[in-house]
């Protein structure tokens, strides 16, 4: 009895977590106006219909661009912020450690309305440029926590062996440091380009005219529920899933050996 | 590559201790120097200080010549073997070791050639392409070696490289790099606490303690005259026996005042200096010899001990006439 317990609360977890997946994937193929049981047949006109929506592909690309330029900055800023503060001791380091981590207690919507008046206030626009800046504030604080943490002793001396044979604080980092990281630092970048790819309070605030796609998605909703957006859903959760596959199929496969 | 190393007057505090206490020391280029000490006495200070990885609170430190205050690591003509190797995990033993050549500026084919030739020298031809994880201790201590050696510096510093590795291999290793210091001629100066592996290796041997040199000198010097209490009972044992005025708990066995000592090896049943009747406590088997303790009559809380021939019969209670071969006598007491 015990046994048949566990296996149905485990069948009834995942499907509470995967339901709404299966539910909008299963409708995005609805052969019918509206993504609603029952099923009338299968099509594939929905997805044609996105795929052929210039809107909606721009705003794809626009994600994209935001997702892995953002990531790059905040695993460039990250990295750079844990080496620092994991080989030199100052005064504080604590506390900046604490500032570095903090942004990840904020939620989104603050840090979006904190970012939007900031922005109003100095005069710049609203733009792809101002979303990925709120992009990296979110992932910063992620990415640094993920290298501060994978930093040992074993590279703390490797670096200080690469010093003796001459080589410039650059050449450390770039030599040294970033390739015994290289699994922390891959990980970081893909979690970051998943959160960005995903987010949407930050880029509704902080776009206008070209938008991410969780805005551009938010925008067809207002006008209705149709199949389509079931099917952009279906893209957008093919896209994480690849991510988080090739994140596992990459770094975890290399970290365990 | 070599040159000579001139330590001047050398501190470094923390806080109000003193790792470094007005240490000064010469070292003649191509010379093999080991500092020899307990954990915490200032040689492991003193090599990081002439690596350039610490600044010292006074004084100097010359390398051929050079004042080397404020330079960098990087710039120095030194290299360290680490005492943890701290070879380059993502990189193959060619490329770790033909690193420090990439730093400055060579082509790869010349730096890889380079790189070949040193691991060659220190017996790993052929396996340039492995990684550093694939290797036991003793062979990544000698990529490390290969490594600093690369990039030929003047001055080679060794934090107890040996330290990890099990007996047998550490005594290989040593007639290793005693011979490889002698093909490439290069300072050496080599850190460690085991004093076998400084006689084994060093031209001169560093005593050292508490921040301060207490000995320097090649090793038969140190171990059979000894400068100091300290350095006489950290090159191996030895028997002390206080006097003063002539006056000894043995009776006057010799004039002046201060410590009197004597290594058990010394001490046999003939000799030049007469130590007087004693009574064996016990005898233990050690292979090259035997190392008995004895009581003497005129001082039976004092306790002697000899090394005697492996095949002489000792049989404990009996009463021997001890005699010194050899001693010391240091001012100090004890």
């Amino acid at each position: 009895m015990g046994r048949g317990l566990i296996w149905a609360y485990l069948a009834a977890a995942y499907a509470f977590i995967f339901l709404p997946v299966a539910v909008l994937v299963v409708f995005s193929f609805q052969d019918g106006r509206l993504p609603v049981p029952p099923l009338q047949g299968v099509s594939l006109r929905w997805y044609a219909k996105v795929l052929s929506d210039g809107d909606l592909m721009a705003a794809l690309v626009n994600s994209l661009l935001v997702a892995t330029v953002s990531a790059s900055v905040a695993l460039l800023l990250g990295f750079l912020a844990a080496h620092a503060l994991a080989r030199v001791r100052l005064p504080g380091s604590v506390l900046m450690r604490g500032l570095l981590i903090a942004p990840m207690t904020v939620s989104g919507l603050i840090i979006g309305l904190g970012l939007l008046a900031l922005f109003n206030q100095t005069g710049i626009r609203p733009s792809l440029v101002t979303a990925g800046i709120g992009h990296v504030v979110i992932n910063l604080p992620l990415c640094f926590a993920i290298c501060y943490a994978a930093m040992g002793d074993q590279q703390r001396n490797a670096e200080r062996a690469a010093r003796d044979l001459g080589a410039s604080e650059v050449q450390v980092l770039r030599l040294v440091s970033a390739p015994m990281l290289a699994p922390a630092l891959a990980a970081a970048f893909f979690l970051s380009v998943t959160f960005s790819w995903d987010e949407f309070i930050i880029a509704f605030l902080l776009t206008r005219f070209d938008v991410t796609l969780p805005v551009e998605i938010w925008s067809m909703l207002r006008s209705g529920l149709s199949p389509a957006t079931n099917a952009v859903g279906a893209l957008v959760f093919l896209v994480s899933t690849a991510l988080v596959v090739a994140l596992e199929l990459t770094v975890f496969r290399r970290a365990r050996r | 590559m070599t040159a000579p190393v001139s330590i001047r007057d050398l501190c470094r505090h923390y806080g109000p201790a003193r790792a470094l206490d007005h240490v000064s020391l010469d070292i003649a280029a191509g010379e093999f120097i080991v500092l020899l000490g307990p954990s915490g006495c200032g040689k492991t200070t003193l090599l990081t200080l002439i690596g350039g990885f610490d600044a010292p609170t006074s004084g100097r430190i010359l390398i051929g010549g050079r004042d080397m205050t404020g330079i960098a690591p990087k710039d120095r003509p030194t290299t360290t073997v680490f005492q943890d190797y701290a070879l380059f995990p993502h990189l193959s033993l060619t490329d770790n070791v033909a690193f420090g050549l990439r730093m400055r500026g060579m082509g790869r084919a010349a730096r890889i050639a380079r790189a070949q030739e040193m691991l060659a020298l220190v017996g790993l031809e052929g396996r340039g392409d492995r990684r550093p994880h694939e290797l036991s201790g003793g062979q990544r201590q000698r990529v490390a070696l290969a490594r600093a050696l690369a990039v030929e510096p003047d001055v080679l510093l060794l934090d107890e490289p040996l330290g990890a590795l099990d007996l047998k291999l550490r005594r290989a290793m040593q007639d290793e790099l005693k011979s490889i210091q002698r093909r490439v001629g290069t300072t050496f100066v080599h850190v460690t606490h085991d004093q076998e592996e400084a006689m084994a290796i060093a031209d001169r041997i560093v005593v050292m303690n508490a921040g301060r040199i207490e000995d320097c000198g090649p090793p038969a010097q140190v171990y059979l005259r000894p400068a100091t209490l300290f350095s006489a009972g950290f090159m191996g044992e030895v028997n002390r026996i206080p006097l003063t005025g002539g006056q000894s708990p043995l009776g006057p066995i010799l004039p002046g005042t201060g410590t009197l000592l004597i290594r058990p090896e010394a001490i046999g049943l003939q000799g030049p200096l007469p130590l007087g009747p004693a009574r064996l406590i016990d005898a233990t088997f050690f292979g090259t010899y035997q190392r008995a303790r004895f009581a003497p009559l005129a001082a039976p809380d004092l306790t002697l001990t000899a090394h005697l021939p492996q095949g002489m019969a000792l049989e404990p209670g009996t009463e021997l006439a001890l005699h010194a071969t050899a001693h010391v006598l240091l001012p100090e007491t004890p």
